[in-house]
């Protein structure tokens, strides 16, 4: 092969000089931490099918009482106890409204002569589920996310005062996080939802209560492990005040693992408001969440089972989806920290 | 080590009398009587019933005599729930069935979990990994109570293959609780023993192993498995938590004479002595368990104690 540089166009292989200007240059668009997250986030099958899955349940949680025809406590006692029927599914031999009644099976919404469809039947007081499963999951959805959004304010604050301070404060401040992580969760929980007045705020505070010391354990590691860090140093040293040391330099490396912590308080929220509802000290009639459905339900469970298993499923998807959405979080968020 | 333990019992003491003196003074400012009909009582009465159960002493000497009796052991007296009858003996009396369920479920959860854990990480990334891992979100996920209910419904109601409730057969009754129990350990233990076990695979020592010419199974069980196996230690807390919150619940479900079904009752007629009774039981028996387990961790994981133990 005859190599005949003369023959190609002039120019075409300029020699590139060495510039030194340029050679810190960042050629590709950077990627920022977020942005990284994100990317790995999205390789998750697991948690991007339970973030779509979670969004739809919250929409249906806000629409659902909306779209049914009826009142999450109207009470119709003529269509009381009645299975769940969904037009064009009934086809399928499921959801046809045919229930057992004296052990034989019958369409009992023929029986009681009912025009209306109940998607997911009525409960003992004919009360239609379909709005009570979805005002229910919006109940304990909120109590959830109230709770968690409690947990972290406090945390974050306490964690960070006692890390970013030191010293005796952080002595005194983690002997007391550590008296209070000694008194079993359960314990609290229930004690002092027994002297307050049953409710959602009842509910909320009792489960914020000592909850906020698991996060504030985590923030205060993070914190010291960053306050010694090089470039504290030089914020300090650029003369950067406290607060701003905090909230600019601190603060975004500590995101991710409050972010992650939130995601696994809002599951454990949301089991602990169904727990207690389960055992009666939950929310009173006529409010009811999913905990007080599945309550409800229960002791119907050998004639009337789906109105324990619609609130239960429900239930069950909410947790799987946090879940795989914080485990999802957490691989992307801080790929070191898995498990 | 001494003085760490040392360290750990004497937080634990202290821990132990703030949650009775907290939970004595929440009983005192709860509403309601738990003088059954105290209502229907003449003032007279309702004086010598109270003077019965020590209830007309000033408040700082009711505190005191309750807290010398607990440090004897006497939990009072029931008021309503069981008449007269000693806090300490209806606990102990009902300690039985829950400790049954409790360790059946334990065991039979930590067992099936390892073996699942330890399946998953050996077969990484095939199906038998993938159904491991929905399984144990699964059983993460699912609240004792939805799983304890269908497990009557389908497996007791429809099928009658156990008991639907009640402790009258023996073993037998024990069974369906047991299973509800289980979920929770099974699946904490296979997701901490699969990733531990990955970790430990990719590790030097095993790598020798395998330069050595030892046989799969040998590298699986005699090193992998072992050092796998420590850090579960770990997570024995947690999952007693679980089990003891489980029980609340799934002793209620199938009628079981625990103190769990006994605990909820009595917060319904507001037996005071014995919700203090029961939370101060559920309390040291959590304590001393997380305490054991950070003991046992130090003296089996010698890393540990090298490093000076866990604060």
């Amino acid at each position: 092969m005859t190599q005949n540089y003369d023959k190609l166009p002039q120019g075409s292989f300029d020699r590139i000089p060495r510039d030194t200007q340029q050679a810190e240059r960042i050629s590709k668009p950077s990627v920022s931490f977020w942005q990284d997250a994100w990317r790995r986030l999205r390789k998750n099958k697991g948690a991007i099918f339970s973030l779509i899955l979670f969004g739809l349940i919250v929409l249906m949680a806000l629409l659902g009482p909306i779209i049914s025809p009826y009142s999450p406590n109207a009470q119709t006692i003529t269509h009381a106890n009645l299975p769940p029927k969904i037009p064009v599914i009934e086809n399928l031999g499921i959801f046809d409204g045919v229930g057992t009644l004296g052990g034989k099976e019958v369409d009992l919404y023929e029986m009681k002569n009912v025009d209306q469809n109940y998607w997911f039947g009525t409960d003992g007081l004919g009360r239609d589920m379909f709005s009570r499963v979805w005002k229910g999951t919006q109940v304990s959805l909120f109590i959830a996310f109230a709770a968690a959004a409690i947990d972290m304010l406090i945390g974050v604050i306490y964690g960070g005062i006692s890390g970013y301070f030191g010293g005796r404060v952080d002595d005194i401040m983690q002997r007391i996080v550590e008296i209070l992580t000694g008194i079993p969760n359960l314990v609290v929980v229930i004690l002092f939802i027994m002297i307050m007045d049953p409710g959602i705020l009842a509910i909320i505070i009792a489960l914020t209560i000592t909850g906020w010391t698991g996060m504030s354990r985590v923030v205060r590691g993070q914190v010291l492990k960053y306050k010694t860090q090089e470039f504290v140093l030089a914020a300090r040293t650029l003369g950067a005040s406290d607060g701003r040391i905090i909230r600019k330099h601190l603060m975004p490396n500590v995101l991710a693992v409050i972010i992650i912590n939130t995601m696994f308080t809002i599951p454990s929220a949301i089991f602990f408001e169904a727990f207690l509802s389960f055992i009666g000290l939950g929310l009173q009639a006529p409010d009811a969440s999913l905990g007080t459905l599945i309550n409800d339900g229960y002791k119907l469970i050998q004639y009337q089972p789906h109105i324990l298993a619609i609130p239960a499923f429900v239930l069950s998807l909410i947790m799987i989806a946090f879940n795989l959405i914080g485990d999802g979080l957490r691989d992307a968020l801080d790929p070191k920290m898995k498990d | 080590m001494a003085r760490y333990i040392g360290k750990r019992i004497i937080y634990m003491v202290i821990t132990l009398a703030l949650i009775a003196t907290f939970t004595f003074f929440l009983m005192k400012i709860l509403p309601g009587s738990p003088i059954a009909s105290a209502d229907k009582l003449s003032p007279e009465q309702r004086a010598v019933v109270e003077a019965r159960y020590g209830l007309d002493d000033p408040l700082p000497v009711q505190y005191f005599n309750y807290m010398f009796g607990l440090v004897q052991g006497d939990l009072g007296i029931s008021i309503n729930q069981f008449k007269g009858a000693d806090v300490t003996d209806v606990i102990l009396s009902r300690m039985g069935p829950s400790a049954q369920i409790g360790f059946q479920g334990m065991l039979l959860g930590t067992v099936l979990g390892i073996l699942l854990g330890m399946i998953a990480a050996l077969r990484q990334n095939t199906w038998v990994d993938y159904s491991s891992t929905i399984v144990a979100i699964i059983g993460i996920s699912i609240p004792s109570f939805v799983f304890a209910s269908m497990l009557q419904y389908f497996l007791g109601l429809k099928l009658g293959w156990f008991p639907v409730a009640l402790w009258k057969d023996g073993f037998m009754s024990s069974v369906l609780p047991s299973i509800a129990l289980a979920m929770f350990p099974l699946a904490t233990a296979a997701r901490f023993i699969r990733t531990e076990m990955i970790e430990v695979l990719s590790s030097d020592y095993i790598t020798l192993a395998k330069a050595k010419g030892a046989s799969g199974s040998e590298i699986a069980f005699k090193h992998a498995f072992r050092n796998a196996l420590i850090p579960l230690i770990t997570v024995l807390g947690p999952m007693a938590v679980g089990i003891l919150t489980g029980s609340l619940v799934v002793e209620q479900i199938f009628a079981i004479p625990g103190i769990g079904e006994q605990f909820v009752k009595s917060i319904m007629v507001s037996d005071f002595s014995i919700i203090m009774g029961t939370t101060i039981f559920f309390s040291v028996f959590l304590i001393l368990v997380i305490l054991i387990v950070d003991i046992m961790y130090g003296i089996i994981d010698p890393r540990i104690r090298l490093s000076g133990g866990k604060s």
